[in-house]
């Protein structure tokens, strides 16, 4: 590998990180915000892949980008509104509706976003930070989402209003205790429910910088479970929407490995790197859990970590 | 009593609620919905042909389906069955490939052991991963399916690859004799028999024997199983191999079967419709049998769809959503008072407090009631 080569290289793994970052950062801090208020919403694989559709079909049918974000954002919460539906009913186990919701989101989108494989669709602008180099690969390498930006400012807002706020905190105190949220007079599945919606928007800015960004078309393996693996980001990060930052651009980068060796000519194991961020969550879980413990920042009342 | 009606009444209502909003989806879409269920039928069960077709996938929807049931009695939620599917699919594929086996009964047997230990192992791992390092093995195992998915696309686009398959990478296909054929020269294959005898004999397993009975212990109440000094890792381990065992034996099955060597048309998605089959079927073993040639009739209807009324292919995946969804919600009925229900609608008015039912004090409504009213 020349020097050259390994620049490109290089330059493809930050850019990468930051592009395939984006979806990783949205999800997980839409997933924050749900298991924050005690719930955790797998179903945000689902709400990934149906709003990553309706903000492709939206920019497609308006001309504007803009409007898929905003179609984007409202499909999430609406199907996240629904898991926080159906989990406030007795007997519903969070786990299982998302698992459903999983289901019911990819065929949603399926379905609907059939007539949408074809067409080309208003992308999002984008940010160059690559103009300092000579190189047209790094300069293309170094695009950046415009929706990065927003979601590394939404990641610093929801750090000081979980700290600062009365939503915040209330969203917190249900999630480490029901009884205490019940004591103050507060409706803890009002709160969730709120909770796992506004948790579903921010997850559908994700699907929008799927489809109007990187890899920027509409496809039925446009996600392949960014969605859940920012679930487990959530642990990584313990909680803490700054954290999820760096979770984020760690998994861009290590899902960047593959398309950056591919972009410098090395097309050898192209599936063995594509699984390297399911196997550095998995490595990542394996440290920061402890078996009969939870894990340090974990919401009291969360199922997911305390058994 | 009670309870089992609703057993039944709760998941048929729901699959019934499921096609009704089903309809309303398509007629969305400009189809007539009452056409769509007709051909749903036909697809399913209209004729011996799609009959055979039902049956075709009802075979590993029940093998992927006990991937899901048998850990869900220790009391875990494994999702990851693609995995164990796909990797099952490869063992069985490379042993072939690798050994010299004897084309005959003996080398499908062995054949599927390979598929059915690498199912078996994959899935352990997620059961390891939670008892000995605290991992949510919902998480854990669809992670390990996605990295099953990329192993295998590897090993077949790479190591395993047959030099002549250009245009869809694949392995050497199997040896006539190895494969597994049609039953009385039908396209229904032996591995639907394979189907229907698992999941017996893991309800035969649960029901009869002390080491399922204990893993019901443990999946039931875990306390209660550390007081009698059940080892509860152990048989959670034991419970996520056999389930695994049987998710890999449906990818062996699949190759065997139905391609004669392992691609990526194996990746169908048995693994998560398996996972649907297992809830609808409340984790019980027998039951996944019904319920999996329901939805493998589902699966045989969806192309006739595609082709008759020109609905996307992915409609019976938004039928198997809706499905799931229903099913769960459908949880929260069981505790209703039909009853009192039925006496508050049918008056009229606000006028008069309806009757306070205290649940354990209030005597339960009568069968016939209950029967009258449960009907959707």
């Amino acid at each position: 590998m020349t020097a050259d080569q390994l620049l490109i290289f290089l330059a493809g793994i930050v850019g990468g990180a930051l592009r395939v970052g984006a979806p990783f950062l949205f999800v997980s801090l839409g997933e924050c915000i749900t298991e924050k208020s005690g719930r955790i919403n797998l179903g945000l694989e689902g709400v990934l892949v149906l709003s990553a559709m309706s903000a492709f079909g939206a920019s497609h049918l308006s001309g504007s980008p803009w409007i898929g974000v905003l179609a984007a954002a409202a499909t999430g919460g609406l199907l996240a509104t629904l898991h926080g539906l159906l989990c406030s009913l007795p007997r519903v186990n969070d786990i299982a509706t998302g698992i459903a919701l999983m289901l019911l989101g990819t065929g949603l989108a399926f379905y609907l976003g059939k007539p949408l494989i074809q067409p080309q669709a208003a992308q999002l602008p984008a940010i160059a930070l690559g103009n300092w180099s000579n190189s047209a690969a790094v300069r293309s390498a170094l695009q950046v989402n415009v929706l990065v930006p927003i979601g590394l400012a939404l990641a610093v807002a929801l750090w000081w209003a979980f700290a600062n706020t009365r939503a915040g905190l209330l969203v917190r105190m249900a999630g480490d205790s029901a009884l205490a949220t019940r004591a103050l007079g507060y409706s803890v599945a009002g709160i969730r429910i709120a909770a796992t919606a506004a948790g579903g928007m921010v997850a559908g800015l994700g699907g929008a910088s799927l489809t109007l960004f990187y890899p920027g078309s509409w496809n039925e393996g446009i996600s392949s479970g960014q969605g859940l693996i920012a679930v487990a980001l959530v642990i990584f990060a313990r909680w803490s929407p700054l954290r999820c930052v760096g979770a984020a651009l760690l998994f861009g980068g290590a899902g960047a490995i593959g398309p950056a060796l591919q972009s410098v000519g090395i097309s050898w194991g192209y599936h063995l790197f594509n699984i390297v961020p399911y196997v550095l969550t998995l490595l990542i879980l394996v440290i920061t859990c402890r078996p009969g413990t939870t894990v340090a920042g974990s919401p009291g009342e969360l199922s997911s970590t305390s058994r | 009593m009670r309870h089992s009606l609703a057993n039944f009444l709760l998941p048929i209502g729901a699959i019934i609620a499921a096609l009704g909003l089903f309809g309303v989806f398509v007629w969305f879409a400009g189809v007539n919905p009452v056409e769509v269920w007709l051909l749903l039928f036909k697809g399913a069960f209209g004729d011996w042909y799609s009959w055979q077709n039902t049956l075709q996938r009802a075979a590993p929807l029940m093998l992927t389906a006990l991937c899901v049931a048998i850990p869900a009695r220790a009391g875990l939620v494994v999702i990851g069955g693609e995995g164990a599917l796909v990797l099952g699919g490869l063992a069985c594929a490379g042993l072939a490939q690798a050994l010299p086996l004897p084309a005959n009964f003996t080398g499908t047997v062995l054949v599927c052991l390979a598929a059915a230990a690498a199912g078996a192992l994959w899935i352990a791992l997620a059961g390891w991963l939670r008892q000995y390092r605290g991992i949510n093995e919902t998480i854990s195992s669809l992670l390990l399916a996605y990295v099953a998915i990329g192993l295998f696309k590897h090993l077949v686009e790479g190591p395993l690859r047959d030099p002549s398959s250009l245009n869809k990478p694949s392995t050497f296909a199997l040896a006539e004799g190895l494969r597994i054929s049609g039953i009385a020269g039908s396209d229904v294959h032996w591995g639907l028999v394979i189907g229907v005898l698992a999941c017996l004999a893991a309800g035969l397993w649960f029901r009869l024997t002390p080491s399922g009975f204990a893993v019901r212990v443990v999946g039931g109440n875990p306390c209660a199983a550390q007081l009698v000094g059940l080892p509860a890792s152990r048989l959670i381990l034991l419970a996520c191999a056999l389930g695994g065992a049987g998710a890999g034996l449906a990818g062996a099955i699949e190759v065997a079967a139905v391609h004669t060597n392992a691609n990526v048309a194996l990746i169908a998605g048995y693994g998560y419709a398996g996972i649907l089959v297992s809830f609808i079927a409340r984790h019980h073993p027998v039951a996944v049998i019904p319920v999996a040639i329901l939805f493998g009739g589902f699966g045989a209807a969806g192309s006739l769809l595609q082709r008759r009324l020109g609905l996307p292919d992915a409609s019976v995946l938004l039928l198997q959503g809706i499905a799931f969804v229903l099913i769960l919600a459908s949880e929260a009925l069981r505790d209703t008072d039909w009853k009192a229900l039925f006496l508050r609608l049918s008056r009229f008015g606000p006028s008069e407090p309806s009757p306070i039912v205290i649940p354990g004090l209030t005597p339960a409504p009568r069968m016939a009631d209950q029967a009258r009213n449960d009907k959707p």
